[in-house]
């Protein structure tokens, strides 16, 4: 019986130490780390580009708008109606895909997820491993297949950027098929460290898109930490003054 | 001018003043409070900052399952619409979810500090009570509130949650048809969740903090050495180791109220999701009836218990422990037949048992977050069972909880603790 008690204390203090890396082991695949930095207004503005270039004919922003988003980054309405706003949207409307969800589901199987909260969902490891592993699968309806989320429906939109990766799979101990590494077969418009940067910002934006107050979060919260700081030690004054005459 | 005001209230409204004096400045307070005294007066706070967040929170929320764009409620939109277009939203959002969270965190320390020093004991059974009472309605309150976002977990949480009703014989099934207004969460459930957590539940926990704080002015506060200090006064009546609530814990708590919310500002600005352990990451999708998530978990406060009904093979047995170990802690007064009130006096017994009592809520916690699945393969290796480890490991803990209250009751009705003897006056303070 003790033994059993001791077990279980032991069991309590490492799952305690584990709850937090745990997090992030979900869905199988192993993960690559985005490194997004939100203070890189450079990043997040290429990633914008990015993003309307390549992802926002399918995919939705129906919590983003443009204006917001020209605030934001530091770009003006010129600017972004020009280059970035591709359906004649208003500037103060929502980045909304130029494809009909009806039509996406039926050309697809399902429509493009709305990718506002994506990264707030996922992670942004996730969605940054997600643009990096993707490989042709001619098994697939288009063709293309995804590591980190297996059959998916969704084609690369950045193979020209990257090129063409395929799997090199092998025989998982109960010797299912399983893809054990990507090769580039054939190369894109960028090498792979420069494929890394693009994907790299576009996944600082979506991440800057699933919480824009993100950016200024931070650097207000210090101010309030060091108001509190500053409270709390009056407080602290205060008590010790009253409490003087208490024994 | 100020004297002319006291005076036109005092001839109006006699009884104000003398109001004020009983429960503040002749309020009379053991004064060896140590640290866990701190969190009565913090719950209060977090009351104030969920109901004046949650006023602002209400003027833009929508509670309406109606879709706006396909797959989106309008509610979930709504809270979207708060984080990116209102301004100030995203702060007065967060500082609602964070109290939500912190509001848990305060009342479970305050509930130990209770069973710690015997709060629940003779005289102050009925402040016991209460304060379960509100532990109750609390629950309820976060429950609906965590349902309003019409996220993917708010909507499987609330099946999930609701569908415990139709484990009753007989009118289960009809029950939760009324409690849902229809066969599944649907817009006219999230109506009634909004009127319930805006209205109707905080007027009762409003209601039901008077009462608690009106049993405890009555009978006075106990301290950590257990000792009543009403029984020694001097030759006014007033306790000799009791001094007045106001200035005295006023500016002690001040002090509290800084530290406290030094840790709220750090998770507000700069983790409100606490890694998914405050808002869900499975809570950022709207809510859709034909996908279910991964894995559906409440929120971490809910998880000893959720854990319990895991536990419990079949449905309605489930429910009734689970039930069973809230309906514990209100008889705890009654269980505990033991004398001598606080930890410091008490046997070895109790030290050991109050203890393996708070690692079972701790460890059922991780079994009901689904941690213990993800951390078995983990340490037992990719090919371990891990439904058995996590049965065997959580029904010990479900054992170990419900044994707390069975040793407690048989060690003390038998007269087998061994207790220290309690000294006249309170020893320590700060």
């Amino acid at each position: 019986m003790t033994k059993r008690v001791f077990f279980s204390i032991a069991l309590t203090l490492s799952l305690l130490v584990g709850a937090v890396s745990a997090q992030a082991a979900e869905g199988g695949a192993e993960l690559m780390s985005a490194h997004v930095n939100l203070k890189d207004k450079a990043s997040l503005q290429r990633g914008a580009r990015l993003y309307f270039n390549y992802c926002s004919g399918c995919h939705s922003l129906h919590f983003m708008r443009y204006s917001r988003m020209a605030k934001d980054l530091g770009l003006t309405e010129k600017e972004v109606m020009n280059n970035l706003n591709f359906t004649g949207a208003k500037f103060r409307g929502h980045a909304i895909a130029a494809m009909h969800e009806a039509d996406a589901a039926k050309w697809f199987g399902k429509a493009p997820p709305d990718l506002s909260l994506k990264v707030a969902e996922k992670g942004s490891d996730y969605v940054y491993s997600y643009l990096n592993s993707f490989y042709l699968d001619p098994e697939r309806p288009v063709g293309w297949n995804n590591v980190v989320f297996p059959n998916a429906s969704m084609p690369n939109p950045l193979w020209e950027l990257q090129g063409l990766q395929v799997a090199e799979k092998g025989k998982a101990e109960d010797g299912s098929e399983v893809v054990e590494h990507l090769k580039l077969e054939q190369p894109g418009r960028m090498s792979p460290e420069q494929f890394h940067e693009a994907t790299r910002d576009l996944t600082a934006f979506l991440t800057y898109v699933s919480e824009p107050a993100a950016l200024k979060r931070e650097s207000m919260g210090i101010w309030v930490l060091l108001y509190l700081a500053a409270f709390t030690f009056l407080a602290y004054l205060l008590k010790h003054e009253y409490w003087k005459d208490v024994h | 001018m100020a004297g002319a005001i006291a005076r036109w209230f005092n001839e109006r409204a006699p009884g104000l003043a003398p109001m004020y004096r009983k429960h503040m400045t002749e309020y009379y307070a053991p004064k060896n409070f140590n640290v866990m005294y701190y969190f009565g007066s913090l719950a209060m706070l977090v009351l104030v900052n969920q109901i004046l967040t949650g006023i602002f929170l209400a003027m833009f929320y929508k509670p309406s399952a109606l879709e706006v764009f396909p797959g989106t409620s309008e509610a979930f939109a709504s809270v979207y619409y708060i984080m990116r277009d209102v301004d100030w939203g995203w702060l007065i959002r967060y500082m609602h979810t964070t109290g939500a969270s912190m509001f848990f965190v305060v009342v479970y320390l305050h509930m130990f500090r209770g069973l710690m020093y015997g709060s629940y004991k003779k005289p102050r059974e009925l402040v016991w009570i209460l304060g379960m009472l509100i532990f109750l309605v609390l629950m309820a309150e976060a429950f609906m509130g965590y349902v309003l976002p019409w996220g993917n977990m708010s909507f499987w949480g609330a099946k999930v949650i609701i569908s415990l009703f139709g484990a009753i014989p007989v009118v289960g099934e009809t029950l939760v048809h009324w409690i849902m207004g229809d066969f599944s969460p649907a817009d006219a459930t999230l109506n009634r969740f909004f009127s319930l957590h805006v209205v109707a539940l905080p007027i009762v926990l409003l209601l039901l903090v008077v009462l608690h704080l009106a049993a405890l002015h009555e009978v006075g506060s106990n301290n950590p050495d257990g000792v009543e200090i009403k029984k020694k006064k001097n030759e006014k009546g007033i306790p000799l180791d009791g001094i007045p609530f106001h200035p005295y814990y006023t500016v002690k708590d001040l002090f509290g109220v800084g530290m406290f919310l030094l840790i709220c500002a750090f998770i507000i600005f700069f983790a409100p999701s606490m890694g998914g352990w405050f808002l869900e990451h499975d809570n950022y999708i709207p809510a859709n009836h034909l996908v279910t998530p991964a894995a559906i978990k409440p929120v971490w406060y809910f998880t000893p218990f959720y854990a319990i009904l895991r536990m419990i093979p079949f449905k309605l047995p489930g429910v009734l422990t689970m039930f069973g170990a809230i309906v514990l802690l209100f008889l705890t007064p009654w269980i505990d037949r033991g004398q001598v009130k606080s930890i410091r006096y008490r046997g070895t017994g109790y030290k050991v048992a109050l203890t393996l009592f708070a690692l079972s809520f701790i460890s059922l916690g991780l079994v009901g977050a689904e941690v213990t699945a993800e951390a078995i393969p983990m340490i037992f290796g990719a090919n371990a069972d891990i439904t058995s480890i996590e049965n065997l490991f959580g029904r010990f803990w479900v054992l170990v909880y419900f044994g707390f209250f069975v040793f407690l009751w048989v060690y003390t009705y038998f007269g087998l603790e061994k207790t220290k003897p309690v000294p006249e006056r309170v020893t320590t303070h700060d």
